[in-house]
């Protein structure tokens, strides 16, 4: 059972709430009754091993998956029954950064980061193309507008799929796995961008990740998600003095027993 | 005599494959369901009208798919006339009918030969391309990049291509159709010296403007079925290059399939058309 440690501190506005969430696909049980809220202005990050539904519950968030059992809120709006055209108006003011940045290969940087202001906003062709500068010069992308997805690192794509997920102010930003596949170099500008974005836009986040650094470093609260339940919530020192076990191992990137004698049988 | 054991043992082998029937057909019911609310989908944004960028990336992907298709399936025509002409000359010349053969070889481009040469080849160049490039967009989260960013898929990606393709289909026929009577002339009358005249005059009347459109609603109707087919199975793709790869196939074999059922099916409710419209007139549709 999850342990919530905070549970005692002073309740703040909820900006998403998961109610005895259920998921699966197929056989496999993703999600077993999830209960959570995530707070506003806080950056929360959702930690545990690869394949534990980390991903699958931001996804729930904007509407790519429905819960096949309980129900998804964005402040008091349920949104797991809305169509697409009903999740707009809560999508516009979500940002998604993308495991694998999406960028959309056949635009430059410029397009990309202007698409969600030529799809929602009204505004002139000089103020978008204003807007896209500045949020560029907000991740460190400065001058690569013309430049093609095609054409940009792994951290740059990350950093150009960032410009475009704020680039209509949203009111949370939704990151999934920011660090994966990046030198732990690298990882720490998008950890700081993040820091940055929280400090400047003053958005809610929620990162979803299993780089430990990242997550103590980002996070103002930290949930941990293992086989479909949440088993550990608080901050980064409550997490470290968690008293299960397999919060400790997770914290420390070490195998349990069960994986290491599999390993000898082979 | 049959032990209990070895009865059952066959019952449950029979059982497993009815089972395996049943859920391939439910599996294949829900599949068509599927792409028929992908189409209709389809429909509905085309008939609301998807907005301005969707009409202009129209216009690219004409491009893309027109234009450059052109060398292609002017290639396939010119030597499918030729190759008609090289078959049906002997026969028409044993019977001393030579001068006639225009007529069987403008009969079998327009009517047949050329929309579904046409339709085929751009089921393979095109529909392997738009699969290709809408599974990638899938895999890599694209697809639903646009959705959290409000943009329907359907109206940026598929509307596009769709309506594209039933604009380029029936023009791409109409050369296809022009380059494969030159090809058929050339061999006829160049090479196997049939006489000019008697050939374009025989040509000219097999043809009237039923028979060519007959040839222009089918290559439309292929190009529903090629660009319908292979946006599905791109935004429907399996993961990874594995799933790309399969869905591209698919997407070929099922349109190449859908042809040729969609062609009978229009050879059958054309020629009733035909023959209400011209009762007198020997159908030869």
């Amino acid at each position: 059972m999850a342990e919530n440690l905070n549970a005692t501190s002073t309740p703040a506005p909820a900006l998403i709430r998961f109610k005895d969430v259920h998921k699966r696909f197929g056989p496999q049980v993703v999600l077993n009754g999830v209960t959570m809220a995530f707070t506003e202005g806080q950056t929360t990050v959702v930690l545990g091993p690869s394949g534990t539904g980390k991903s699958v519950l931001l996804k729930h968030i904007v509407g790519l998956l429905q819960p096949d059992v309980g129900g998804v809120f964005y402040r008091d709006t349920r949104i797991d029954h809305l169509n697409d055209r009903g999740m707009e108006p809560i999508r516009k003011k979500i940002g998604f950064l993308f495991q694998l940045s999406a960028l959309f290969d056949s635009m430059t940087v410029g397009d990309n980061v202007a698409f969600p202001l030529r799809e929602h906003s009204k505004l002139s062709k000089t103020d978008i193309r204003d807007r896209v500068a500045e949020r560029l010069a907000m991740v460190g992308m400065e001058n690569s507008e013309k430049k093609m997805p095609g054409e940009l690192s792994g951290g740059q794509r990350k950093r150009v799929a960032l410009a475009r997920a704020i680039a209509l102010n949203p009111e949370l930003v939704l990151y999934d796995e920011p660090t994966t596949g990046l030198d732990p170099i690298r990882s720490d500008v998008i950890n700081e961008l993040i820091l940055k974005l929280h400090e400047e836009l003053k958005v809610s986040a929620i990162v979803v990740t299993h780089d430990m650094t990242s997550a103590f470093k980002v996070g103002d609260r930290l949930v941990m998600l293992m086989g479909g339940s949440i088993i550990a919530d608080g901050t980064a020192d409550e997490l470290r003095s968690h008293s299960d076990p397999r919060v400790q191992r997770f914290i420390a990137g070490r195998a349990d027993e069960e994986d290491l004698r599999a390993l000898h049988r082979i | 005599m049959a032990s209990i054991e070895t009865i059952t043992g066959k019952l449950g082998a029979r059982q497993g494959y009815i089972a395996r029937l049943g859920a391939w057909a439910i599996e294949a019911n829900l599949a068509l369901g599927d792409m028929g609310v992908f189409f209709l989908s389809t429909l509905y944004w085309i008939f609301r009208w998807p907005g301005r960028r969707a009409i202009s990336e129209t216009f690219a992907q004409m491009y893309e798919m027109g234009t450059k298709s052109i060398p292609v399936v002017m290639i396939g025509g010119g030597f499918i006339g030729a190759v008609l002409a090289v078959e049906t000359l002997p026969q028409f010349q044993e019977i001393g009918l030579a001068s006639r053969v225009g007529s069987i070889i403008v009969i079998s481009v327009v009517k047949q030969v050329g929309p579904i040469l046409t339709a085929v080849m751009l089921a393979g160049r095109l529909g392997g391309a738009m699969t290709a490039e809408l599974g990638t967009m899938r895999v890599t989260e694209q697809i639903d990049a646009l959705r959290v960013m409000g943009a329907d898929p359907v109206r940026t990606l598929v509307v596009p291509r769709v309506l594209a393709c039933v604009i380029m289909t029936p023009i791409l026929t109409l050369y296809s159709d022009a380059i494969g009577i030159l090809g058929g002339w050339l061999v006829a009358v160049r090479v196997e010296g049939v006489r000019n005249y008697p050939f374009w005059h025989y040509a000219a009347q097999s043809t009237d403007l039923f028979t060519v459109n007959v040839g222009l609603i089918k290559a439309f109707f292929f190009g529903v079925v090629i660009s319908t087919v292979a946006c599905y199975k791109g935004f429907r793709c399996g993961n990874g290059a594995q799933g790309v790869g399969k869905a591209c196939t698919e997407a070929f074999v099922t349109g190449f399939c859908l042809i040729l059922l969609s062609n009978f099916i229009l050879a059958l409710g054309l020629n009733n058309l035909y023959n209400a419209l011209y009762p007198n007139q020997p159908s030869v549709l």
